[in-house]
């Protein structure tokens, strides 16, 4: 593939509208599913009336808990999320019952007849509040609203801040924020003759898709079939509740054995999908006066709210990476998950670690101003190196420790050193005050010792001499089957034009995890290359005698399969066609097992991830005195991801990831009165627009990764991880203001 | 009064009851061009643009009797009869500005509108010009140098900047 070309097997559909989501897909017969909710944020005693619905005409059922056979509460580690409520509301997202009609507008007017009636109960909207002793347990499950604890302890930092020359002691607080996928949730469910339901959803992991249908239908695995079609955007936000999207629908497919659509407004969506963690932290921060960072204690609280989801797994990331990139021999870090009434909250791109940067990074620069030394010579000072030990006592020498390196990369191509000094720090002529910020992070790669990791892919060689792959992750719209082909390309010494990517059903390829957790490259990819080794070894062995060499000598190159000699040569469709002469199916299957990682969860310590990906992301701002609007002047992001394999995907990342840390920085923000969201569309909730981004450059550094197959590591959530901490220290290079809060905002009476 | 709208190049006549339906639901349900995408149904996204006699509006926002005795062009009408795509859409896939491909079509079609009004624009221009479709994956940067690369196409190879189903 020629540098900086493109590749995306699925280009042409996306640009000629031929691209097919759920929303566009229908069957004949299909009926419609509306969800119901109501307005409590928390009550019991819940009672449903769907007399009225079921009796308009074209009203086909009204479905509610009553008709689950399976179980409703399900969820990926606590099984406490009701696909319906039965009895007790604990969110204003909560779904009561499901309309189904013959058209769309038949369900919407039922779903408004639906008759709710409960006893409120006073919500829980606070994490002070959840944690005070006298309030309300929210979960159905445990005793207290504390839902985890993580702890590290590293070191024992206590006695060593009184020989501290500076303590840095300070709180920030982060918001809750919408993934943002430009298309809703969507399902469309067809129950099939041989009594499998297929499922064609807008849900980016079609096994947990499978597992939570499986629940709620009370059947096994094998009687559903998910599908893999064109998803618009996932960034993490499509796991749970899209899941439950497409297990609703399923249920209406077979209590009423016809397909089922259902498609989420923007509103049903925000209302009710999870958001990402909102966190209080508190750092105490003990430093000599050379500025080596001695001593770390910290507490974090994050608002899991109503379910948990997956708070545990976001939460024990932010417990690893706790003291950003630095290496820290002393910490103690307390990190709590904390039910409320509010929106529940879960995965999203970062997952865990931008409230933490936002924290950490913001403290680096403190430290520099008050010792007066430079921003970059305390991140040099404190930062991981190679074969330095991390927070949790992974000593990482088995893979380049690029952190300097792409530090360096940023500051030279932005020109940091010099427009540091130029900062207005409060101070200038005219109405723009100017600043430059910048932060660095290092990110585990894929889940770490949060879960299981491993990824298969298989290869199906046809006879003609084309070639089927497929793998167990999942298109998101990131480019993965793009990527999946152009290393199947590479490994076999063909071309792209003989490779297709099949599309994926959870009934043929096994289950490989979640295509989250910066995975989808390095897991996928690795699997292929095990794949394409045992296709490569049959080939070799049932052509060597053709090829007139030992198995030994055949290699793959030029798009022929090669012996010794330039005479000896075949064309693939020569090679899959003497296979299958000789009755040899060309198949292979490949698992890719991530190296081992340990955890220990008493003391948070152990390997937490088999290798790091190294980041560094610089901003430029002005900040008007006048109004304190915050302007983005330039961008640039340095990454070492390994290995690039599709070039221009992966800056794509880059640029799409910074920009949702721009939201995350200036804008956005989930808002709520009482419990109940207020921004449920893009009016109220702002994401940024062309207009709001400045130019950005992506500079991509590749230190080949020993622990993926084919080097490269990932790059979807280190895009987005930083960008908030370094415009934040922008902003405070230009006002001389510190913001502890996100989304930053700049009072314009704080700069006269 | 018309009862017919055109759409991409061929009438379409519109029932009395269909008069009233949103122009987004009268396209992807009756005339099922999917390649109109609903993102927010309130005119916050963009994702349902279309060219109504060259300009650039947003499907969700208008009724189907708006529309009647105008062009309507959407993402399908953009590619020639013989299947070759037009340069905005070949510039797209090149620069690499196409992610989850949501906001795509609502984007080709306010570039196209665009292009055809300023066939050289500069980056602020595009930029400007996109403002209303929102994307989450790509950050824009590719999609602003995907508009510049088209007007590249056209210019240099002398091509058209009709859509395709105009020729
Ligand atoms: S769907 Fe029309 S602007 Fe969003
Ligand atoms: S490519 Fe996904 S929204 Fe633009």
């Amino acid at each position: 593939m020629a540098e900086g070309k493109t590749f995306r097997n699925d280009g042409y559909a996306k640009v000629t509208g031929r691209a097919t989501y759920a929303d566009d897909i229908s069957f004949a017969g299909t009926l419609h599913m509306v969800p119901v909710y109501a307005d409590y944020v928390a009550a019991k005693n819940v009672v449903i009336d769907s007399s009225k619905a079921e009796a308009l005409p074209g009203c086909i059922r009204v479905l509610t808990a009553k008709d689950v056979p399976g179980i409703t509460n399900f969820g990926q580690i606590e099984q406490d999320y009701p696909m319906l409520i039965t009895d007790t509301i604990r969110s204003w997202g909560d779904v009561l019952a499901l309309t189904v009609a013959e058209t769309r507008e038949i369900a919407l007017a039922a779903a408004a007849l639906v008759e709710i009636t409960a006893d409120p109960i006073k919500p829980v909207l606070t994490m002070e509040e959840a944690l005070s002793p006298y309030a309300r347990t929210v979960p159905s499950y445990g005793d207290s609203n504390i839902v985890v604890h993580h702890k590290m302890r590293h070191g024992n930092p206590d006695p060593l801040f009184d020989e501290c020359e500076l303590i840095i002691e300070e709180d920030f607080t982060t918001q809750m924020i919408e993934q943002g996928y430009m298309e809703p949730e969507s399902a469309i469910c067809v129950p099939r003759s041989d009594g499998v339901i297929e499922i064609y959803g807008s849900m980016q992991h079609p096994f947990s898709t499978r597992r939570f249908t499986g629940a709620l239908l009370g059947e096994p695995l094998s009687n559903i079939e998910v599908y893999t079609i064109a998803v618009g955007g996932g960034f993490g936000g499509k796991d749970d509740t899209a899941a439950i999207v497409c297990a609703r629908a399923a249920l209406g497919a077979r209590i009423l054995r016809r397909p089922v659509k259902m498609t989420y407004t923007r509103e049903w969506s925000i209302r009710e999908s999870y958001k990402r963690h909102p966190y209080k932290l508190h750092y105490k921060v003990g430093v000599t006066s050379e500025g080596l960072i001695k001593a770390v204690k910290t507490e974090m609280y994050a608002d899991s709210g109503a379910y948990l989801s997956v708070t545990p797994w976001v939460t024990w990331r932010s417990t690893a990476q706790c003291c950003g990139p630095y290496a820290v021999d002393n910490v103690h870090a307390d990190v709590y998950g904390v039910a409320t009434n509010n929106l529940f909250t879960g995965a999203m791109r970062g997952f865990g670690s931008p409230q933490v940067n936002f924290a950490t990074e913001q403290i680096i620069d403190m430290i520099a101003e008050k010792l007066k030394m430079h921003p970059l010579g305390v991140r040099r000072i404190n930062m991981v190196k190679q074969g330095s030990t991390t927070v949790t006592g992974q000593v990482l020498d088995d893979h380049t420790v690029s952190m300097e390196e792409v530090m360096n990369n940023t500051v030279h191509e932005i020109g940091y050193r010099k427009k540091f000094e130029k900062c207005s720090l409060g101070k200038s002529d005219s109405d723009e005050l100017y600043g430059i910020g910048l932060a660095i992070s290092y990110r585990g790669a894929s889940l770490g010792a949060e879960g299981m990791d491993f990824c298969s892919a298989i290869i199906n060689g046809q006879y003609d001499g084309s070639i089927l792959v497929e793998t167990g992750i999942h298109e998101n719209g990131q480019g993965s089957d793009s990527v999946m082909m152009m290393v199947l390309a590479e490994e076999l010494g063909t071309n792209l034009k003989r490779i297709r990517y099949k599309r994926s059903s959870t009934s043929n390829i096994p289950d490989s995890g979640s295509t989250v957790a910066t995975r989808g490259t390095i897991m996928g990819s690795s699997s292929i290359v095990l794949a394409a080794k045992q296709f490569k070894e049959l080939l070799s062995k049932h052509l060597a005698e053709r090829l007139k060499c030992t198995p030994e000598e055949v290699t793959f190159h030029g798009d022929k399969i090669w012996g010794l000699t330039y005479d000896q040569s075949l064309t693939w469709e020569e090679a899959m066609k003497e296979l299958f002469l000789q009755r040899v199916t060309p198949y292979a299957f490949g698992t890719f097992q991530a190296p081992d990682v340990s955890w220990d969860e008493t003391n948070g310590q152990g390997n937490a991830y088999f290798t790091y990906v190294y980041s560094c992301q610089a901003a430029e701002v002005s900040v008007n005195k006048k109004t304190g609007k915050i302007k983005l002047l330039n961008i640039v992001a340095s990454h070492d991801i390994g290995k690039a394999i599709n070039k221009a995907m992966l800056l794509g990342q880059i640029y799409g990831g910074i920009t949702q840390g721009v939201g995350y920085a200036l804008m956005e923000e989930v808002t709520s009165e009482e419990g109940r969201t207020t921004s449920l569309n893009f009016d109220k909730y702002k994401i940024p627009r062309t207009t709001d981004l400045p130019e950005m450059t992506g500079i991509v550094v590749e230190n080949y990764d020993p622990h993926s197959l084919t080097g490269a590591k990932g790059i979807g959530e280190p895009a987005l991880e930083l960008i908030a901490p370094a415009i934040a220290n922008a902003v405070h290079n230009a006002t001389g203001i510190r913001c502890k809060s996100l989304p930053l905002t700049i009072n314009p009476e704080d700069l006269a | 009064m018309s009862n017919t709208i055109t759409i991409n190049n061929k009438p379409v006549t519109v029932t009395e009851e269909q008069r009233s339906m949103s122009l987004l639901t009268f396209l992807r349900e009756n005339q099922f061009l999917h390649g109109v995408k609903n993102g927010c149904e309130k005119g916050l996204c963009g994702s349902c643009t279309i060219s109504l006699d060259d300009r650039a509006v947003r499907s969700c926002k208008m009724t189907v009797e708006k529309a009647l005795g105008k062009s309507v062009i959407t993402v399908e009408g953009m590619e020639y009869e013989d299947g070759t795509i037009h340069p905005l859409q070949q510039a797209f896939i090149d620069a690499g500005a196409v992610q989850c491909g949501f906001c795509t079509p609502g984007m080709i079609m306010s570039s196209y509108t665009l292009l055809l009004k300023n066939p050289n624009p500069s980056r602020e221009e595009v930029r400007k010009a996109l403002r209303g479709n929102l994307c989450r994956c790509t950050g824009y940067q590719q999609i602003v140098d995907a508009v510049q690369l088209a007007a590249k196409y056209i210019e240099e190879q002398g091509l058209s900047p009709l859509a395709g189903c105009l020729r």
